[in-house]
């Protein structure tokens, strides 16, 4: 009988369910479990900790989590892959040692580098790769002394080199967020670097679960049919050599897995679904059969691939200035138009002060922040909470913005409320830049001790 | 029948971006026959105008009886830039399944449950 590799994802992004891993691992019937912790401004905010602290630069999360279930691990023998290493993954490891220390068990970790090249930037574009961004066209030259975070999407071959050396813990930097999944069906199966149709289906396998329980009931449209979202059970797929692969979540959880579920997943995210690039290969999603097989299973197979491009995609974070936020609650006859009006008051007397900024934003939730033009509004709501945002790179300027807010419950028209929690700081605006470099200018280290 | 999309439809969005995508998967073939030519870029784009600025691109996944539409400027920058609530487009799915459309009445019966 074919082999069936079974590998879950216990988190979905950093800030995901604490108890959902724990859930998984005590769960069982799984080989190995995925957690990915980065969003693209997270690389950025690890960069600043590990200038204050060399020892710093990683998901701390993730050590307190293998601290609470490493003998489960042990016992089970599950294996897991993380991109919890983030810009220091040798650190990462060091405090995994000495968690595994602490309940006196020896464990192998793989460590994977050279996704990092904020310290290569100069030498890459003297090399020949400008670094422009990919939606612009910008050069890098624009941004270039502002720049926090440089990392490389790798591909997933680092990640099954890991595990083939015998890493019971794989701790990645920025691979692709399907990779982790993608990684350990390379490592099992032997799977090739051109065979192209397997690691599309690997990598559709990574895309479906890589959100965590949002193929499994979560973000779901008919959120009404769904049972028990309080246990939502985190996703499990079941892959066979040939790369068909059936997802589904471990018996006796909450949530849902069916063909929407899973629909709704695959289209998450999506640009053009015919050319969908990954480090590894070229997906094409209308090449995929989905067949639902009832109680929380859906089959996907016959899944095409295209050769990979030769450049990795590059996830540049640069500092663009900062912005503050904050909310009132109007109340009363005429809420609307109130606070609308507020919203008036504040901005004139922050322009009497000198304030104007690159951009403002007035929105009133609960009647037309999200859906603008779409959902009539009630005539006359008993109330509306004004959202007040505004954006400069002068930090002084946002700064007295959060001053001008409680002002107008004292000093401008009546019923108004909900000025909690202070007032509203600057943030450090941390902005993105997509760009390209040819794959050949790439070099990574796989490490296992 | 006038109809909102809810009724035979699912949807999910998110950013790319300065830009969202909106997936949307109906239950049946033939209804995704009939959507094709009812939910063109033009009638998404006027229906998302006071969101998307930008162009509106559609993708067909006859496999999956869904289409994926790009909203191209929808975010206000997109990412940390945006001062928007929905900096990420996480509801322009919701937003789109508030559409009415004219159903024919030989479709009514791949309705779902509400």
């Amino acid at each position: 009988m074919d082999r069936v590799l079974r590998v879950a994802n216990g988190q979905g992004f950093w800030g995901d369910s604490v108890e959902a891993p724990v859930q998984l691992i005590r769960g069982g019937g799984i080989d190995f479990l995925t957690m990915d912790y980065l969003a693209e401004v997270t690389l950025s905010i690890m960069q600043r900790q590990k200038l204050k602290r060399p020892e710093t630069g990683y998901a701390r999360d993730f050590v307190e989590l293998v601290d609470r279930v490493l003998p489960d691990l042990l016992e089970k023998k599950i294996r897991v892959i993380s991109n919890a290493g983030g810009v220091n993954a040798p650190a990462c490891s060091k405090a995994l040692k000495d968690v595994a220390a602490k309940h006196k068990a020896d464990i192998r970790i793989g460590t994977i580098e050279g996704d990092d090249i904020l310290h290569r930037l100069d030498e890459l574009i003297a090399a020949g790769a400008p670094l422009a961004n990919m939606e612009t066209g910008e050069e890098l030259a624009t941004i270039r002394d502002r720049v926090t975070a440089a990392n490389v999407y790798i591909d997933s071959f680092c990640i099954a080199e890991a595990l083939d050396k015998g890493a019971q813990i794989v701790l990645a930097g920025r691979v692709s967020d399907p990779g982790l999944a993608l990684g350990p069906m390379i490592h099992a199966f032997g799977w090739g670097r051109e065979d192209w149709d397997l690691l599309a289906a690997g990598t559709v396998a990574g895309h479906v679960t890589e959100c965590g329980a949002q193929c499994s009931g979560g973000n779901y449209s008919r959120w009404w049919q769904v049972k028990d979202y309080a246990g939502i059970g985190y996703p499990v797929v079941e892959v066979l050599q040939d790369g068909s692969f059936v997802v589904t979540k471990q018996p006796g959880t909450g949530g849902l897995v069916n063909r929407w579920s899973v629909c709704e997943q695959l289209l998450y995210e999506m640009g053009d679904p015919q050319h969908y690039i990954s480090p590894d290969t070229m997906v094409d999603f209308t090449s995929l059969s989905l067949e639902d097989l009832g109680k929380d299973r859906v089959r996907i197979s016959k899944i095409k691939g295209a050769p990979a491009t030769d450049s990795y995609k590059v996830s540049i974070s640069y500092l663009a200035g900062y912005k503050a936020s904050g909310q009132l609650t109007v109340c009363g006859p005429r809420a609307v138009e109130k606070a609308r009006a507020v919203a008036g008051i504040i901005w004139k007397r922050l322009e009497d002060v000198g304030c104007s900024y690159e951009e403002t934003n007035s929105e009133l939730l609960g009647i037309d922040s999200c859906h603008p033009g779409i959902a009539a509004p009630p005539a006359d709501p008993p109330e509306v909470v004004l959202r007040l945002s505004c954006r400069d790179t002068d930090r002084a300027k946002v700064d007295r913005f959060g001053k001008e807010l409680a002002p107008v419950i004292t000093n401008g028209p009546s019923g108004i409320t909900g000025f909690a929690g202070g007032r509203p700081k600057a943030q450090e605006i941390v902005a993105y830049w997509p760009a390209l470099v040819p794959k050949e200018l790439i070099q990574t280290r796989v490490t296992v001790e | 029948m006038k109809i909102r999309l809810e009724e035979i439809a699912h949807a999910r969005s998110g950013d790319k971006g300065p830009h969202s995508n909106v997936g949307i998967v109906f239950g049946h073939e033939d209804v995704y026959k009939w959507a094709l030519a009812v939910l063109t870029e033009e009638r998404v784009k006027k229906h998302f105008e006071a969101i998307a600025l930008g162009k509106v691109i559609r993708y067909e996944l006859p496999n999956l009886w869904a289409l994926n539409f790009m909203l191209g400027d929808s975010l206000g920058g997109g990412g940390s830039l945006s001062l928007k609530n929905d900096a990420q487009g996480k509801t322009h799915g919701q937003a789109l399944l508030r559409m009415e459309v004219d159903l024919p009445d030989e479709l009514a019966e791949h309705r779902l449950e509400l």
